[in-house]
C-alpha cells in the first residue's frame, strides 16, 4: 500500500465516522430540545391536556389562559421608587413582568461586573509574577469548592448589616465575587503570547493600555463565554434569590412564580407559562454573545 | 554586581506586584467582602455547637468527630463520589465528541447545535425537573411506556421511587444539564487550534484520528482542565435536582453531601454541623482540583 | 474590537447610576402600592411620621396567598387603624428555609401566618416568637374551639399563635369509578365515613374492576404527610403521640398492623417517588382512584387550573371521605389550624401594631372577611357579637364538608422534635415499602423520633 492509498482509506473512514456521528448528534439534539418544547407547548395547553395521562404532543387547542393567570394573579409597581412623599413609577404592571425585569437587571449587572473584574484579575493571575499569586489562586480554588448553602446565612446577615438585604445587590455582589469567571479568563489569558506584552512594553504602552488594546481583544472569546455562563448561572441561582429577596416587587421570576403556587396541588400550566416566558431573555442573550466566541484565540493556544 | 541585580529584580517584582493588585482590586473587593468573609464565618462556626435560638457553644473538633461517626454522612459521601465518577468522564467525553462533530459544520449549524445543547440549562431547573418527573412517572411515564412496549421491561418501574434506579435517574438529568458549557468551550477550542500544525501532521502521513490526539488534544489542555474542574465541582455540589425530585430518598439512595448539609442546616438547624460538612466537602474538592492542576501542569 | 469593552464600561457606569436609584428604592418606607393607583406620581396619603409599617409573611392558605384579596383586606385595616401592612408571599416548598434564614440573619417579618406546628413547636420553642396570651381573654376562650386554642399554647402557658381558621384533613374517592366498580355499597354517603372492613372491601372491588393500583402511600418527602399518618393511625385505632405530646407512640402494634395490611394490599402501593401534591395530580387525572391527601381546598378546586369543583380532569365526581376506622365513627381526623404569630424583633411599637392587626383579623366584626379569605372554617363561634358558625351556609360544598368537623382529633403536631419526627416518618414508610420487616423498621424510626424529642 502506498501513501496515497492510506490517505484515501483514512479519508473514507473519516467520512463514514462523521456521517454516523452527525446522525447521532442530531438525534441527541432533538432529545435535548424536548424539555423546552414540552414547556412551551405546555404553556399553551388547557388544564385538561396538561393533566392528561397519555402525552399530548401538540396542543389540540392553543389557549393563553395560563399566561393570563400568570399576568393577573400578582401585580407590582413598575418602579416604585420613593423620594420623600413621592412615589415614582407607581403605576402597576403584572408581577411576572416586573419580576422578569428584575431578573434581567440582576443578570445583566452581574454579567457586566463579572466580565470586567474577571478579565482584569484573570489576566494578571495568568501573566504576572507578583507576591501572593499562588496563595491567591489557591484561595480562588478553595472558594469555588465551598458549597454555597453554608455561606448563605452569614451572607444574609452581612447584607442586612449593609442595608442591602431584599435588594438586587444582595444577589449580584456574591455572584460577582464568586471566582468562576476569574478561573475561566485566567485559562484564556494564558494563551496570550508573552512576546505581545513585551512588544507593548517596548512601544512604551502603560499597563492599562496593554490590557485594553492587546489583552482584552485577545481574550474576547473567553469574555463572551464568561458573559453567557455568568448570565445563566445568575438566572438559575434560585436558592440565593429565595433567601435574599423578599418583597413582592423585588422578586426574581423563578421565586415569584413559585410564590404563586397554591397549598398542595401544583398548577403546572402556570409553571410552564412562567418557564417559557423566563427562557426568552436567556436565549436572546445566548444568541447575542455567542458571536464573540466563534472566532479568536482560545485558552492556552500555542505558547511561543 | 549580584546584589545589585537582586535589588533591581526585587524592585521589578515590587512594581509588578503593585500594578497587579491594582488590576485585582475590583475583583478582590467583591471576593473578599462577599465570598471570603462568609467563608471564614462558615469555617469559624464549624467549631461551634450552633443552632437557632441560643448562643453558640465552642466545642472544638466535636462536629468533625460526630461527622465521621455519622452513617448517613458516609452514605452521602459514597453517593456523591458515584455521581462525580460517573458524570465527570461522561460529560467531558460526550462534550468533546459533540464539539468535534458540530465544529465541522457550517457556522450557522454549529451555532444552532451549540445553543440546543445548552437548552436544558436555559429552561431552568424547575421546568426541567417537571418534565423529567413526567418522563420517569411510575404510572404513565414515557420510559415505562417505551420500555414495556419494546419488551425491555415486563412491568412499570418506579424509577425515582426505587433505590436501585433513583441515583442513576438523577445522574442522567445531571448529565443533560451539564454538557452545555463544555460544548461551548470545546467548539471554541477546536476552532482555534493551530491549523499549520494539523496540516504538518497530515503531510507526515498521520490519520485524522492521530492528528486529533497528537496535535489538537494537547493544545486543548487548558480548556480540558477548566472543564474537568468545573464539572467536578458542579457534580459534587449537585443539589437542586435532589431537592426537587427525591429529597435524598428512597432509603437514602440519592442522599448527597450537599443535600445532607442543607437538611442539617435548614431543617434541623444544626448550623455548626452543616458547616463542618461543608468544610470537609470543600477540602475534598480542593484536593482533587489541586491534583488535576498538577497533572495538567506536568503534561 | 474596542466595542465590547466600551459596551461593558458604559454598562458599568449606567449601573452605578441605577445603583443610586436602587438605593432609594429600598428607603425605609418603601411601599407595595395598592393595585388601584394608575398615576405615575402619587402622593402619600397617610401621615408619614405617625404611620407604622409592619410586614406580614403568609403561606398560601386559601386566598391569603392571593394578592387582590389581601390588598382589599389590608386597605380596610389601614383605613381604620392607620397601620400599613406590607405583605410578602411564601411557598410550602421552601418558605421554611426562607423564614429560618431570616430569623438567623435578623430579617424576619413582624407577623407570620401559619399553623401551630411551625409557630408554636418550631419558632416559638426556639424563643423567636412573642407571647400573645394577653390578647386572649375569657370571652375569647369561650368562643374559640378549645382544641384549636390549646394547640396554640406551649407547655409553659405562653401563646404563640392566635388561631383564625381550621379544617379537617381527609381523603377522597373517585365516586364515578367507585360506582362503576360497585364499591359505593361500602360507603356511607350521608356521613362520608366508612369502617376499615368496608374500606378494604371497597379498595378490593375497585382494584378488581380497574385491574390497577387504586391508591398510593406517597413518601418521597414530608409533603402531605398528614394523610399517610391519619390513614395508618385510624385503620386499627393507633396513635401518633401520647396525649401529653411528649412522646411518639407510632410504634404501637396497631400501627404496625395497619402498615402490614397496607403493604399487603393489592390495591395500594408504597410510592417513594411522589409526595402529597403529586398524589393529588394523579388522582385528579384519573390514574389513582383514591387520594389520601385531601381537604376542603382540594374539594373546592382539585387542581389550581380552575377546571371545576369536585370534578376530576376527566369529569368524574370526587367525593371527600373520612379516613376509615374500625367502626367508622371513631375516626380521628388530622386538624389543620392557621393563624397569626408575632416575631420578636425587639421593636415594641411594631409588636403593638402586629397585635392590633391580629385583634382586627381574628376577633372583630371583620373576622368574617378574614375567615372567608382563607376558605376554611372559623375557629370561633362568634367574634365581637358577629356569629361565625353560619358564614358558609350559602356554599354547598363547605356546608356539606361540615359533617367531618366533629371528627377532628388531637392536634399532636406540636410535640417536641416535630421536624425530625416528620422526616423519620416518611423515611420509615420508604423502608416499609421496600419490603423490610415492618415491626423492626417502625421501632427503629420511632425510636429516632423519640431520641430527637429528648426521650
Amino acid at each position: 500500500m502506498n501513501n496515497n492509498q492510506i490517505i484515501d482509506k483514512d479519508a473514507t473512514k473519516t467520512k463514514i465516522y462523521y456521517a454516523l456521528s452527525f446522525v447521532a448528534v442530531l438525534i441527541i439534539a432533538i432529545l435535548f430540545t424536548f424539555p423546552l418544547y414540552w414547556t412551551i407547548t405546555g404553556a399553551f395547553k388547557t388544564g385538561r391536556e396538561i393533566n392528561a395521562t397519555s402525552p399530548v404532543w401538540i396542543p389540540s387547542e392553543w389557549v393563553i389562559e395560563n399566561f393570563q393567570r400568570l399576568m393577573a394573579k400578582r401585580s407590582a409597581p413598575i418602579l416604585g421608587w420613593k423620594i420623600g412623599n413621592l412615589t415614582i413609577g407607581a403605576a402597576t404592571i403584572p408581577g411576572a413582568i416586573r419580576w422578569l425585569l428584575n431578573t434581567v437587571f440582576m443578570c445583566v449587572t452581574s454579567m457586566v461586573l463579572t466580565c470586567l473584574t474577571s478579565a482584569m484579575a484573570g489576566y494578571v493571575l495568568a501573566k504576572k509574577r507578583f507576591i501572593g499569586r499562588v496563595a491567591l489562586f489557591s484561595l480562588v480554588v478553595c472558594a469555588m469548592a465551598l458549597p454555597k448553602q453554608v455561606i448563605l446565612i452569614p451572607l444574609l446577615r452581612e447584607m442586612n448589616a449593609l442595608h442591602l438585604a431584599d435588594t438586587a445587590w444582595a444577589v449580584i455582589f456574591p455572584i460577582v465575587g464568586w471566582p468562576f469567571g476569574v478561573f475561566l479568563l485566567k485559562q484564556f489569558a494564558e494563551g496570550v503570547p508573552t512576546e505581545m506584552m513585551e512588544a507593548c512594553r517596548i512601544d512604551g504602552a502603560n499597563e492599562w493600555r496593554t490590557f485594553t488594546d492587546v489583552i482584552f481583544p485577545m481574550i474576547k472569546p473567553g469574555v463572551g463565554a464568561c458573559a453567557i455562563f455568568t448570565f445563566i448561572s445568575a438566572w438559575n441561582d434560585y436558592f440565593m434569590q429565595l433567601i435574599m429577596l423578599t418583597s413582592n416587587q423585588k422578586l426574581s421570576i423563578a421565586v415569584g412564580i413559585a410564590t404563586m403556587q397554591g397549598e398542595s396541588s401544583t398548577d403546572y400550566g402556570l409553571l410552564m407559562a412562567g418557564a417559557a416566558l423566563a427562557s426568552v431573555p436567556i436565549i436572546i442573550v445566548f444568541l447575542i454573545f455567542q458571536k464573540y466566541f466563534t472566532k479568536g484565540i482560545t485558552m492556552g493556544a500555542v505558547k511561543g | 554586581m549580584n546584589a545589585k541585580a537582586n535589588s533591581r529584580s526585587r524592585k521589578l517584582v515590587l512594581r509588578e506586584t503593585v500594578s497587579s493588585y491594582l488590576f485585582l482590586l475590583p475583583f478582590l473587593l467583591f471576593f473578599v467582602l462577599f465570598v471570603i468573609y462568609p467563608m471564614f464565618m462558615c469555617v469559624f462556626t464549624s467549631f461551634f455547637d450552633s443552632t437557632m435560638g441560643r448562643e453558640d457553644i465552642f466545642i472544638g473538633f466535636e462536629n468533625y468527630k460526630t461527622l465521621f461517626a455519622d452513617k448517613v454522612f458516609w452514605i452521602a459521601l459514597k453517593n456523591t463520589m458515584v455521581i462525580v465518577l460517573v458524570s465527570v468522564p461522561i460529560t467531558c467525553a460526550f462534550s468533546l465528541w459533540v464539539a468535534s462533530v458540530i465544529s465541522k459544520m457550517h457556522v450557522v449549524a454549529t451555532s444552532a447545535f451549540r445553543c440546543i445543547f445548552y437548552l436544558p440549562v436555559v429552561t431552568g431547573s424547575v421546568a426541567v425537573t417537571m418534565v423529567w418527573k413526567w418522563m420517569y412517572n411510575n404510572y404513565y411515564g414515557i420510559f415505562n411506556y417505551l420500555g414495556t412496549n419494546m419488551g425491555l421491561i415486563d412491568k412499570n418501574i418506579n424509577w425515582l421511587g426505587d433505590p436501585k434506579y433513583a441515583l442513576g435517574c438523577i445522574i442522567l438529568i445531571l448529565l443533560t444539564t451539564s454538557v452545555g458549557q463544555p460544548i461551548v468551550l470545546y467548539v471554541s477550542a477546536l476552532d482555534n487550534v493551530d491549523k499549520s500544525l494539523v496540516e504538518a501532521a497530515a503531510v507526515d502521513g498521520a490519520t485524522s484520528f492521530q492528528a486529533f490526539w497528537k496535535v489538537k488534544w494537547p493544545q486543548m489542555m487548558p480548556t480540558t482542565l477548566y472543564i474537568l474542574v468545573i464539572t467536578m465541582i458542579n457534580s459534587f455540589q449537585c443539589f437542586a435536582l435532589i431537592q426537587l425530585l427525591t429529597q435524598g430518598g428512597p432509603s437514602n439512595s440519592t442522599m448527597t453531601i450537599m443535600f445532607y448539609i442543607y437538611y442539617n442546616a435548614f431543617k434541623l438547624f444544626k448550623y455548626g454541623y452543616g458547616n463542618a460538612m461543608g468544610v470537609i466537602l470543600a477540602i475534598i474538592i480542593a484536593i482533587l482540583s489541586a491534583i488535576q492542576f498538577k497533572v495538567a501542569e506536568e503534561k | 474590537m474596542k466595542k465590547l469593552l466600551a459596551l461593558l464600561l458604559v454598562g458599568a457606569m449606567s449601573l452605578s447610576m441605577v445603583a443610586c436609584g436602587g438605593a432609594k428604592e429600598e428607603a425605609p418606607a418603601a411601599t407595595d402600592t395598592p393595585a388601584a393607583t394608575e398615576e405615575a406620581v402619587v402622593e402619600e396619603t397617610a401621615d408619614a411620621a405617625a404611620a407604622t409599617e409592619i410586614t406580614l409573611w403568609t403561606y398560601p392558605i386559601g386566598n391569603w396567598g392571593d394578592q387582590a384579596t389581601l390588598d382589599a383586606l389590608l386597605a380596610d385595616f389601614e383605613a381604620s387603624t392607620g397601620i400599613k401592612v406590607k405583605v410578602d408571599f411564601l411557598t410550602y416548598a421552601d418558605g421554611d428555609d426562607k423564614v429560618n434564614a431570616a430569623l438567623e440573619a435578623g430579617t424576619a417579618p413582624d407577623l407570620i401566618m401559619e399553623g401551630p406546628e411551625r409557630l408554636v413547636a418550631n419558632w416559638g420553642a426556639k424563643g423567636k416568637m412573642v407571647d400573645i396570651s394577653d390578647l386572649i381573654d375569657d370571652t375569647d376562650k369561650a368562643e374559640l374551639n378549645p382544641a384549636a386554642l390549646a394547640a396554640c399554647y406551649d407547655a409553659s402557658g405562653a401563646c404563640y399563635e392566635y388561631p383564625l381558621v381550621m379544617t379537617a384533613h381527609c381523603m377522597a374517592i373517585n365516586k364515578t369509578v367507585f360506582e362503576a366498580a360497585g364499591a359505593m355499597q361500602y360507603v356511607d354517603e350521608a356521613t362520608h365515613t366508612w369502617t376499615t372492613e368496608d374500606f378494604l372491601a371497597a379498595m378490593e372491588a375497585v382494584n378488581a374492576h380497574t385491574g390497577a393500583q387504586v391508591g398510593a402511600v406517597y413518601c418521597v418527602g414530608q409533603g402531605g404527610d398528614q394523610g399517610t399518618r391519619a390513614l395508618v393511625n385510624n385503620l386499627y385505632g393507633g396513635t401518633f403521640t401520647d396525649a401529653e405530646h411528649t412522646k411518639y407512640t407510632w410504634d404501637d402494634p396497631k400501627n404496625v398492623q395497619a402498615l402490614e395490611k397496607l403493604y399487603e394490599m393489592e390495591s395500594v402501593a408504597f410510592d417513594a417517588g411522589i409526595a402529597g401534591g403529586d398524589e393529588i395530580a394523579l388522582f385528579y387525572n384519573g390514574t389513582l382512584n383514591v387520594a389520601f391527601c385531601w381537604n376542603i381546598a382540594q374539594q373546592l378546586n382539585p387542581n389550581s387550573a380552575n377546571t371545576g369543583a369536585a370534578k376530576t380532569a376527566t369529569g368524574d365526581d370526587i367525593m371527600f371521605m373520612a379516613f376509615p376506622s374500625e367502626n367508622g365513627t371513631d375516626t380521628k381526623l388530622q386538624g389543620g389550624i392557621w393563624g397569626f404569630g408575632v416575631f420578636d424583633n425587639g421593636d415594641a411599637a411594631k409588636v403593638d401594631a402586629a397585635k392590633t392587626f391580629i385583634k382586627y383579623m381574628c376577633d372583630s366584626e371583620k373576622t368574617v372577611d378574614a375567615v372567608k379569605a382563607a376558605n376554611y372554617f372559623a375557629v370561633r363561634s362568634a367574634a365581637e357579637g358577629t356569629d361565625l358558625s353560619t358564614i358558609w351556609a350559602d356554599n354547598e360544598i363547605m356546608a356539606e364538608y361540615n359533617v367531618l368537623m366533629p371528627y377532628l382529633g388531637d392536634y399532636y403536631q406540636v410535640t417536641t422534635g416535630w421536624a425530625e419526627a416528620r422526616t423519620q416518618w416518611w423515611n420509615m414508610l420508604q423502608q416499609v415499602g421496600a419490603g423490610n420487616d415492618v415491626a423492626t423498621v417502625v421501632a427503629e424510626y420511632c425510636g429516632n423520633a423519640n431520641a430527637a424529642a429528648g426521650n
